[in-house]
């Protein structure tokens, strides 16, 4: 089980989100220039200012190299987590719905969140207990989730918020307190807040680790019904 | 050779004459305008320290954990198992003044290339700030300004800022104050000095394309071409751009670990000119650069635009010309640019040409160590200088006392400003700012024992009340700090804020500061390691409130120990620890400020030796792990303190104190400390340790005094109003 | 040619930025402003202005939250 790291020019989360993975699996950096994603099992778009976010957040990432593997990876039915930056390029590459923009108070915020779980039947949540409330840092400037009412409405009903901001939580304005969404298939995830740096005692929570635990799970349980399907 | 020597010009750049008579003397001629423009610089204040070096002198810059000191690019201690911590801070005031977002935005991204220059990568900011009052409009737009400027570089570029502290005086109305101190971390002998080495070797300039930003005073060298009125094309304000410098941090530090480069040395202050003279005065060598290899960002640039310009994120390396293929693969990886531009002579001369032509030619001795360095003529003034604050509290009551020094500018939460500034980026922050009284950065991933803590403080007030005293005092607050966290001192940086020094009464409050300080870091056995002098912070109404910054880094055995601000358990003993010893007063406190007390002319004397046996006692009792909180008594005294411990842990307390007159409530003093766990946490720290009360309830009661935690909290939360 | 690309937020879509300039304006005794929109200037010469239409589609502007307009300029 191997989990790959997208590392833009213009990352800043990317080795975090490595070292966070390596608690649970193997883990390595993808270049944004190769197009190979040297068989990882999960791809993950990690935090930061991806081309610097100049001219829309998340906006130029989605036309590197590697992202033409992540979209292959994703339509195949590969795991990709986005995170914060990642959120914003994989709605910005059109694997997730909406759109994320300036926060309502316009200014960064990095702040401890409590975050609802939704959706437990998904790769990245599988492994979060029942009624579950994750303690998480989030840290952006636009972060506000954005789709429109129907979209909204049809993608609760096929299960796509996974992630809610706790009542009182909601730090940037999200519709509806939307905090994480899933693609129709569940194997394509963006959050917000930043579970890597929600893994460690020393962190003050350990709830992020979860999302990293539930992967793992997945990708196991995935390859051995396909040894199952071979026996 | 273009341009032509008058004697306006140099006094237009800021030379004396007897400095310019000098300079024709060093140079066995008068210089054209592209050297003058390069002589003035190297000879300003800013580069030449002339008005404060021989004063610098004194303060200690020996220890067992220096690894390099000042002179370079930033100092370095070690933190064992090979490692090196290095740091620096520096002002960026002035141009944060003209354009808060920008000026303090490019000061935080100049400091993270001093940092990287030395070839640690940058783990952690921390700032300091000091405005007028925030009633002041201004005030508010450069406090508003400044915090973006710092969370946008940062943030953008991705170095954790993990705590720093902000004041507002009225004396700094004129003038604010940014400064910002940056950490990196190396391998020990991976640190990269400046010195250009090997005659024959390349000099290259990589980054972002020159422009003519921070051109400003040499202006008046431009020759008869450009409008002198057409100010648009000579912006003073520099421009940062976070995602260049990323790039370009991550490229030399590759470049580093590969070994490709003989040194490096960031661009900051004068540009190209300070940059290869340092790089060719330490080297002991010459340099020959070539003007018109020059990436330009504007067209018709003269070459000593392109010597003095300001742009931001640049770095100069001297490489092997053999490994040029090298740097340029691994440049074009990152995209960054980068340019041959010159190469190392054995001359000893800085030449400049453009093209085949000469068009400067300079002995580099004469640039970097000829400058004339002044005596101070310190003159103590006959009263205090500063005028008497406005009064803004009324009732004397200890109970409205309380709560109106809570809400006050200077003590209010932090957390508004805290938040706009990513303290997580990196995975090695334990506690972040606000948590407890130094932020605690755990190094285990990088290959350490354990960790390190670091604070950055300096109170103007009390050193506007006596220069001496006061900077004891922050030299003490900020070995208290780390304390709090278990941390011992291993170097500081300092940043000393002043105004004019040809003042005498500014010379004086210079000199007794540096001696304060240099006395207390002597008692402590804390060497400087580097840091910054900024003068001249003065407007028509006087000088700034003189302030020395001092940034200190602490190593911390076991990161998984370190207790923090707020109180934890209900039935926890709370203690006040200090020296038998310890004097207390309401002279220059937040108190005496709210109540328009005039500044007294001097603090009590204070007993350093016995102050830091009380620091060194509670650093061992954190170290042991069983306090469970433990907070520095500093602005607003033991009652602002324990109600600080009450809201950081959610909890309240009922505490008394022998005497509960305003002095003992409110009065100030370096070395106490609230700390609070099980009885016997409380044992290794003996006399010391005085029981005052209990943890528990909502409320926070002093003998017959008490305040809801939600009223505290209330008063406590009115900083967010200045970001509204 | 040269070619100019405005770029709005879409009509309905909260514009923070807009209503912080909103407010700022009375603050300053500017009153009366409404409506106010934050958006981009894109400038940018083309020789072809016929792919101006798909460049904003797929990179300059997003469709989804907000609107553009293209003008050539010479």
């Amino acid at each position: 089980m191997k989990f790959g790291v997208v590392r833009f020019p213009g990352s800043c989360d990317e080795v975090d989100a490595l070292m966070a993975c390596r608690r649970f699996a193997d883990a390595r950096l993808l270049w944004h220039g190769d197009r190979d994603l040297d068989g990882v099992d999960v791809v993950v778009i990690p935090g930061g200012f991806s081309y610097g976010d100049y001219l829309r957040v998340g906006a130029i990432a989605r036309f590197s190299p590697v992202m033409a593997a992540v979209k292959e990876h994703a339509l195949a039915g590969g795991a990709v987590l986005g995170i914060c930056n990642g959120f914003q390029v994989l709605c910005e590459a059109g694997l997730l719905p909406g759109a994320l923009l300036p926060n309502s108070g316009l200014r960064f915020l990095c702040r401890q969140v409590d975050v609802e779980v939704v959706n437990r039947d998904t790769p990245f949540t599988r492994a979060c207990a029942g009624g579950d409330t994750l303690s998480i840092p989030v840290k952006h400037t636009s972060g506000r989730y954005y789709a429109p009412e129907e979209a909204l409405s049809d993608m609760d009903a096929h299960g796509q918020i996974i992630l809610r901001y706790a009542p009182g939580h909601n730090p940037n304005g999200s519709v509806s307190d939307i905090a994480g969404v899933a693609n129709r298939d569940k194997n394509v995830m963006g959050l917000m807040p930043h579970p890597e740096h929600a893994v460690d005692t020393l962190d003050g929570s350990t709830d992020g680790g979860c999302l990293f635990e539930s992967l793992v799970e997945h990708v196991e349980e995935m390859a051995e019904r396909v040894a199952g399907a071979h026996a | 050779m273009s341009g032509s020597a008058t004697v306006a010009p140099h006094r237009a750049l800021g030379l004396t004459d007897s400095e310019y008579d000098l300079i024709v003397e060093k140079m066995g001629r008068a210089p054209n305008g592209v050297e003058l423009a390069v002589f003035s610089l190297m000879w300003s204040e800013h580069c030449a320290y002339k008005h404060s070096k021989k004063l610098l002198g004194r303060l200690p810059t020996e220890g067992p954990h220096l690894l390099m000191g000042p002179g370079e690019n930033a100092g370095a201690v070690s933190v064992g198992n090979g490692l090196a911590i290095a740091f620096k801070v520096e002002s960026h005031n002035h141009p944060s003044a003209v354009e808060p977002f920008q000026g303090a935005a490019t000061g935080v991204g100049g400091i993270l290339r001093d940092v990287f220059a030395v070839g640690a990568r940058p783990i952690a900011v921390l700032d300091s700030l000091r405005f007028g009052e925030l009633e002041s409009a201004r005030s508010r737009y450069l406090l508003d300004g400044a915090v973006a400027g710092i969370g946008h570089y940062g943030n953008s570029i991705g170095v954790a800022n993990v705590g720093g502290e902000v004041y507002f005086e009225d004396a700094y109305e004129q003038n604010c104050l940014v400064n910002a101190m940056c950490l990196g971390i190396a391998q020990e002998e991976r640190l990269i000095r400046s010195a250009a080495a090997g005659v024959g070797n390349l000099l290259v300039l990589m980054g972002a394309r020159t422009g003519r930003d921070g051109i400003g005073g040499a202006s008046v060298l431009a020759s008869a071409e450009l409008d002198a009125g057409d100010d648009s094309k000579r912006p003073s304000v520099q421009i940062g751009d976070p995602f260049e410098e990323k790039r370009l941090l991550e490229c030399c530090l590759e470049l580093l670990d590969r070994g490709t480069l003989a040194s490096l040395q960031d661009l900051g202050a004068a540009g190209l000119s300070s940059s290869a003279a340092e790089m060719a005065s330490k080297g002991e060598v010459g340099l020959d650069i070539d003007v018109s290899r020059v990436p330009l960002r504007e067209e018709g640039m003269e070459p000593f635009e392109i010597m003095v310009s300001e742009s931001q994120e640049r770095m100069l390396c001297v490489i092997e010309p053999e490994r040029l293929a090298d740097l340029e693969e691994v440049c074009g990886r990152w995209e960054v640019r980068a340019t041959a531009i010159g190469e190392v002579s054995a001359s000893r001369r800085l030449r400049v040409l453009d093209g085949a032509e000469v068009v400067g030619d300079m002995p580099v001795e004469a640039l970097v160590d000829d400058c004339p360095l002044y005596d101070l003529e310190p003159q103590a003034p006959a009263e205090q200088i500063y005028p008497a604050p406005a009064r803004t509290l009324e009732s004397e009551d200890p109970h409205d006392a309380l709560l109106a020094l809570m809400g006050s500018a200077n003590l209010a939460s932090r957390v508004p400003l805290f938040e706009q500034y990513d303290c997580l980026v990196g995975s090695r922050t334990v506690r972040r700012p606000a948590q407890a009284d130094a932020a605690v950065l755990d190094l285990a991933a990088d290959g350490a024992e354990g960790g390190i803590a670091v604070a950055i403080d300096g109170n103007g007030r009390r050193v506007a009340c006596d220069p001496y005293t006061g900077s004891v005092e922050a030299v003490l607050e900020c070995a208290a700090n780390l304390a709090c966290v278990g941390a011992e001192p291993l170097g500081l940086t300092n940043c000393l804020n002043f105004g004019n020094p040809e003042k005498p009464h500014v010379a004086w409050q210079l000199e007794r500061s540096v001696a304060g300080m240099a006395d207390a870091l002597g008692e402590l056995g804390v060497p400087v390691v580097g840091g910054n002098v900024s003068l001249y912070n003065e407007s028509g109404e006087g000088p700034i409130y003189p302030t020395p910054v001092v940034g200190m880094v602490g190593a911390v055995p076991d990161v998984g120990r370190v207790s923090g601000t707020g109180f934890v358990s209900e039935g926890h003993t709370v203690a006040l620890v200090r020296a038998p010893e310890a004097t207390v007063s309401r002279d220059g406190s937040e108190l005496a400020k709210l109540l328009g007390e005039e500044l007294p002319a001097g603090l009590p004397e204070i007993d350093v030796a016995a102050t830091w046996r009380v620091i060194e006692a509670v650093r061992d009792a954190v170290r042991e792990g069983r306090l469970a909180s433990a907070h520095d008594v500093a602005e607003g005294g033991v009652a602002v303190a324990l109600a600080e411990c009450c809201l950081a842990g959610g909890i309240g307390a009922a505490v008394s104190l022998p005497q509960l007159g305003s002095d003992q409530l409110f009065g100030e003093g370096v070395g106490r400390f609230v700390v609070s766990g099980p009885v016997e946490s409380l044992e290794p720290l003996g006399d010391l340790a005085a029981a005052i009360g209990t943890v528990g309830g909502e409320r926070l009661e002093i003998g017959e005094c008490s305040w809801a935690l939600d009223e505290l909290r209330e008063a406590f939360g009115a900083l967010a109003l200045a970001f509204p | 040619m040269k070619a100019r690309v405005l770029i709005r937020p879409k009509e309905g879509i909260l514009d923070p930025q807009g209503q912080a300039v909103e407010r700022a304006l009375p603050a300053l005794g500017f009153e009366g402003a409404k409506e106010v929109r934050v958006g981009r200037l894109v400038e940018l010469e083309v020789a072809d202005s016929s792919r101006l239409r798909e460049m904003c589609e797929r990179l300059l502007a997003n469709p989804l939250i907000e609107d553009y307009e293209v003008q050539v300029v010479e």
